[in-house]
């Protein structure tokens, strides 16, 4: 495992571009792409303000930048350094900015949510959409790219409208039965969307592209709902997490509840694995293990796993069998957490200085070298999954996995408590 | 009546008593004379008797007891008076016959009173019993109503508190009730609240937004330095009816995609789950079907039918085209049967239960009682075999081990004995056996050295007839073939020598010759090799001989290169039929035949090149 000099960074905006060959970072106002391979900076890009956000067009050609407090949305051509584009909402103000699937539109959100402005970059019509509903995820591109899902809000009514991406017409719109919509999300095979309902009702509908109804779900009622929802990549599972403190895998013929998944206080099964995080001195804050809502949500993943974690554990569940695999106790609560896109291999940080990784056959952490501490807020995975970069607050760097080999004094096996 | 007297008591309290009463009515004294009979000690009844007749008043006693007596029934104390004036006398007889029977009475009375005071005291101690129970008894009672008391308050409390619960759960009910109205009131509330605020909120958008977006914001605009290409290089189309249908018909390929997608999935299931279902079912009746078989020849109808249907189903088996059914009959074809395999395999293992605990039962009844009595028998027979049987073996071992640690000589040349006389006998049995084989061989090499014999003879004449021919032949043509008349000195050779081995060698030896000379007469020699084990008569080989020696000179060429190969192969069958033929002879000739191969394979070694 090797790490790279650390670089500067603002914002924790730091982010591989979609063909894994660039990695665009922001510090201040500037904006640098760098090869992902060499580390040398191909581009630097000067915007008007402090970056807040930036994305990568599917096609890896753009890249956004958005500068929500000026209500201004910058973007670099990767290919030609002299073009540019500016867009600027005005005094409409702007909340939120993302490309389109096709990577030659952009869709902005405006303060209060009162429309979202469709940016072409070919030519210069611009299309509004009206109503959107201001809520935690209320626009989902399927994965082809070919249909976008959008939550609105009119008339105390949720909707739910769905456009086709090529050329944002309406194709289907239809009224969904919830009290107040907080989030939809495509099923990986772009055919269901599920939407669910604010966090004071379970209740999660399924619906299909054509605007049918499949299925509703609810597991209980008078009490707080749905947290997050997650879709595994084949389509089959839909894990749904909730203030219960429970993950409930929904199948997809069916849409009935496979399993039920709690985090038990104490775990007895002598088959899971649990790693504790300890110092030499083995003085544990067990105590401080709280149990408060379970945070973050649930992500099956390519190794048919699931995880979710409480402040300070992770737990992966091995969805072939569907049972508990394993729970990584950390120290301190785990600020983010990523799986490998390539194998089952999941990253965690907890905000400190190290680097922890998981995978079936054990779980150790890394040390990362550097003057200072290094404190880990945020990662995340290079396409190939051979590195990821390693955010701070200030600064980031890679992480070179590939030789494996040469893991170095800094790696410390943690051990397996069972 | 003077002991009357005498008897008077010196205790005379009651006696003054009684004799201050003797002046009284009879009457009186009756009563008197009825209570104290009512005393139990007879004593007193003397004294006071005694004290009833004095000196003086003998006549007034008696006359009182006369009295007495007679109404009492008894005979009267006085005789019967001739005269009426005359004074009666006192009949004694009568007396001592009253007081005899008074006596008797008295007995009587004393019996029936020991009677009575025995029952007397028996029911007093039943009394005392009685009481002491009915004491106990209420006590019991007095415990038991306290503890029922004590019972009927707990009830009362129980039930007080019961009813306070009840209250409380009705009063927590209505609480309930009224938190549920109240949250469904705030809810309704909330969510009126909402709505109204969503709609002031709505309201206020609308204005900010014709407020925002209607003044012609001059800020909201793109500065683009040049329009990119679109990613998939084709250019905007204009939005019409036909995009829109077009969309529409994206939309439902896609849908109808995934649903093959899936449906597929669920076929290649559904195909999975009938391979697994027909891999049981097949397994299911080749478990079944042995065991049926049997049943069969009992001829059990049932099991006959069962055995038709599984056939049937064997039959349907084989069609491989059932995959292709439809999903409804292929079910129905599959779950039909398997049910019935199922069936019939519940009913087979319910039997083999039947059988089982029949069985159990069966070792209750009486003939079968008889036969596990022998069968018990014989296991005890077999058992105390198997102990002797052990015993000897441990013995054995001691003895081998005996043997192993200390070389006892005696031992060790009994062991040898032992495993020497095992020898002996299966070398004997060997011996025979070789000796039969023995005297087979003697009687087949009898057969052949005779069947020599009259070979040696035929030839013999043959011999003779051929030299008479030669002889003729000879002054016939001058000129013969070089060859030939040494392949004929070679024959002359086998005329001498009428060995059956020789015959053989020599028959052999041309055979192979074959390879190296091109020439008429080996190969004729190979035929003739060749006929001689199919016609062994002499005559048909003198013929052939004869005939080939006359076409020698004209046939050899022609048939050479035909018959090389076949001559091989002839060579193999002779070389077998030969050894064939040998076999049975001696072994001697068997012996001549290996030695021939060996020559044989030598020639053809030096042959090769």
């Amino acid at each position: 495992m090797n790490f790279s000099e650390v670089f500067k960074l603002s914002s924790l905006l730091c982010k591989f571009s979609p063909d894994g060959k660039y990695l665009a970072s922001c510090v201040q106002y500037r904006l640098v792409v760098r090869d992902v391979n060499t580390l040398q900076i191909l581009q630097l890009y000067t915007c008007l303000d402090q970056i807040q956000h930036i994305e990568w067009s599917a096609d890896s050609l753009f890249i956004l930048c958005a500068m929500y407090k000026r209500g201004l949305v910058q973007v670099w051509s990767l290919e030609q350094p002299e073009w540019h584009c500016k867009i600027d909402e005005g005094s409409a103000g702007l909340v939120a900015s993302c490309w389109s699937p096709d990577g030659r539109h952009i869709l902005n959100t405006t303060e209060f949510h009162l429309r979202i402005t469709v940016w072409s970059l070919c030519t210069k019509s611009v299309s509004y959409i009206k109503y959107p509903k201001a809520c935690l995820q209320g626009i989902t591109f399927t994965r082809d790219g070919r249909y976008m899902a959008l939550a609105e809000r009119r008339d105390c009514k949720d909707y739910v409208s769905i456009f086709v991406c090529s050329d944002w017409q309406l194709l289907r719109h239809f009224d969904t039965d919830t009290q107040d919509l907080t989030g939809i999300e495509w099923a990986p095979n772009g055919c269901v969307l599920a939407v669910w309902d604010t966090c004071l009702e379970y209740k999660i509908l399924l619906y299909s592209l054509d605007g049918r109804l499949l299925s509703t779900y609810s597991a209980y009622e008078w009490s707080l709902g749905i947290k997050s929802v997650a879709w595994s990549p084949s389509s089959q599972f839909l894990a749904v997490g909730s203030y219960d403190g429970k993950v409930r895998i929904l199948n997809h013929v069916t849409w009935k509840m496979i399993t039920e998944f709690g985090h038990p206080a104490a775990i007895n099964d002598p088959k899971i694995v649990v790693y504790k995080e300890a110092e030499k001195s083995p003085q544990l804050g067990l105590g401080c293990l709280s149990f408060p809502p379970p945070r973050a949500g649930a992500g099956p993943l390519p190794s048919s796993e699931s995880k979710y974690n409480i402040p300070n554990a992770v737990w992966v569940w091995d969805i072939q069998k569907l049972r508990l695999f394993a729970v990584l106790e950390q120290l301190s609560p785990v600020r983010a957490f990523q799986w490998d896109p390539q194998q089952p291999r999941l990253a965690i940080c907890t905000g400190g200085s190290r680097l922890y990784l998981w995978s079936p056959a054990g779980c150790m952490s890394v040390q990362v070298p550097g003057e200072g501490d290094f404190a880990v807020l945020s990662l995340c995975w290079h396409l190939s999954g051979d590195s990821m970069a390693l955010l701070s607050k200030d600064h980031f760097c890679l992480c070179f996995l590939e030789t494996e080999a040469v893991v170095g004094t800094a790696c410390r096996q943690l051990g397996g408590h069972t | 009546m003077g002991d009357w007297m005498t008897v008077t008591d010196p205790e005379s309290k009651t006696i003054s008593q009684y004799t201050s009463e003797t002046k009284m009515s009879p009457s009186s004294l009756y009563s008197q004379q009825v209570l104290c009979s009512s005393i139990p000690l007879s004593k007193n009844v003397h004294s006071f008797f005694s004290a009833f007749c004095t000196e003086d008043n003998i006549e007034q006693s008696i006359s009182y007891l006369d009295q007495e007596l007679t109404t009492f029934g008894f005979p009267s104390l006085y005789e019967e008076s001739k005269g009426k004036e005359t004074k009666r006398e006192l009949n004694i007889v009568a007396v001592l016959n009253c007081m005899n029977e008074l006596l008797v009475l008295q007995r009587k009375n004393l019996l029936a009173q020991e009677n009575v005071e025995t029952q007397n005291l028996k029911l007093g101690s039943d009394m005392d019993h009685l009481q002491s129970c009915y004491s106990k008894l209420k006590e019991q009672l007095e415990t038991s109503r306290r503890e029922m008391i004590g019972l009927q308050e707990r009830d009362r409390q129980l039930q007080c508190k019961n009813r306070n619960l009840h209250q409380l759960l009705k009063n927590e009910k209505d609480e309930v009730q009224k938190l549920q109205n109240i949250i469904a009131s705030r809810a309704t509330q909330y969510n009126h609240d909402m709505k109204r605020k969503e709609r002031e909120y709505n309201k206020l958008k609308e204005r900010l937004h014709q407020l925002v977006m209607n003044k012609k914001d001059k800020k909201i605009a793109m500065d683009i330095l040049n329009y990119v290409g679109r990613a998939d290089g084709k250019r905007g189309s204009w939005r019409t009816g036909k995009t829109e249908a077009r969309n529409e018909d994206e939309m439902y390929k896609i849908l109808l995609n995934d649903y093959e997608y899936r449906q597929k999935q669920i076929l290649m299931e559904n195909a999975e789950l009938k391979k697994v279902l027909q891999q049981m079912k097949k397994e299911m009746i080749s478990l079944l079907s042995p065991q049926k078989k049997k049943p069969r020849e009992r001829v059990d109808d049932s099991t006959g039918t069962v055995i038709s249907d599984v056939e049937e189903d064997a039959g349907e088996l084989s069609r491989e085209s059932m995959w292709d059914l439809s999903c409804e009959t292929v079910r129905e074809q599959l779950t039909n049967s398997i049910r019935k395999q199922w069936r019939i395999l519940k009913s087979h293992v319910e039997k083999l239960d039947n059988q089982v605990s029949k069985v159990h039962l069966e070792g209750f009844n009486d003939e079968d009682v008889i036969s596990r009595q022998d069968h018990e028998q014989e296991t005890e027979k077999l058992e105390l075999e198997i102990q002797q049987c052990k015993e000897m073996i441990k013995t054995q071992q001691q003895l081998l081990q005996q043997l192993a640690t200390a070389y006892d000589d005696d031992t060790t040349s009994l062991l040898r004995d032992c495993y020497l006389l095992e020898e002996k006998e299966r070398l004997k049995e060997e011996w025979s056996l070789f000796k039969e084989q023995k005297k087979n061989f003697e009687r087949e090499r009898r057969s052949f050295t005779e069947a020599a014999i009259r070979l040696g003879l035929e030839r013999k004449a043959f011999e003779e007839e051929r030299a008479s021919w030669l002889k003729q032949q000879f002054l016939n043509m001058t000129t013969f073939d070089h060859q030939n008349s040494e392949n004929v000195k070679l024959f002359s050779a086998f005329s001498g020598s009428s060995d059956w081995d020789n015959l053989i060698v020599h028959s052999r030896q041309p055979q192979k010759k074959p390879h190296s000379v091109s020439n008429g007469s080996p190969v004729c020699m190979s035929k003739l090799t060749k006929s001689l084990p199919a016609s062994p008569s002499t005559s048909d080989f003198c013929q052939t001989r004869s005939c080939i020696s006359e076409h020698s000179s004209i046939n050899v060429l022609n048939i050479t290169a035909e018959e090389i190969k076949p001559n091989q192969v002839g060579g193999e069958c002779t070389n077998q039929k030969w050894s064939v033929a040998s076999r049975p002879g001696s072994q001697e000739g068997c012996y001549s035949g290996c030695s021939l191969s060996y020559t044989n394979s030598h020639v053809e070694k030096d042959d090769l090149p």
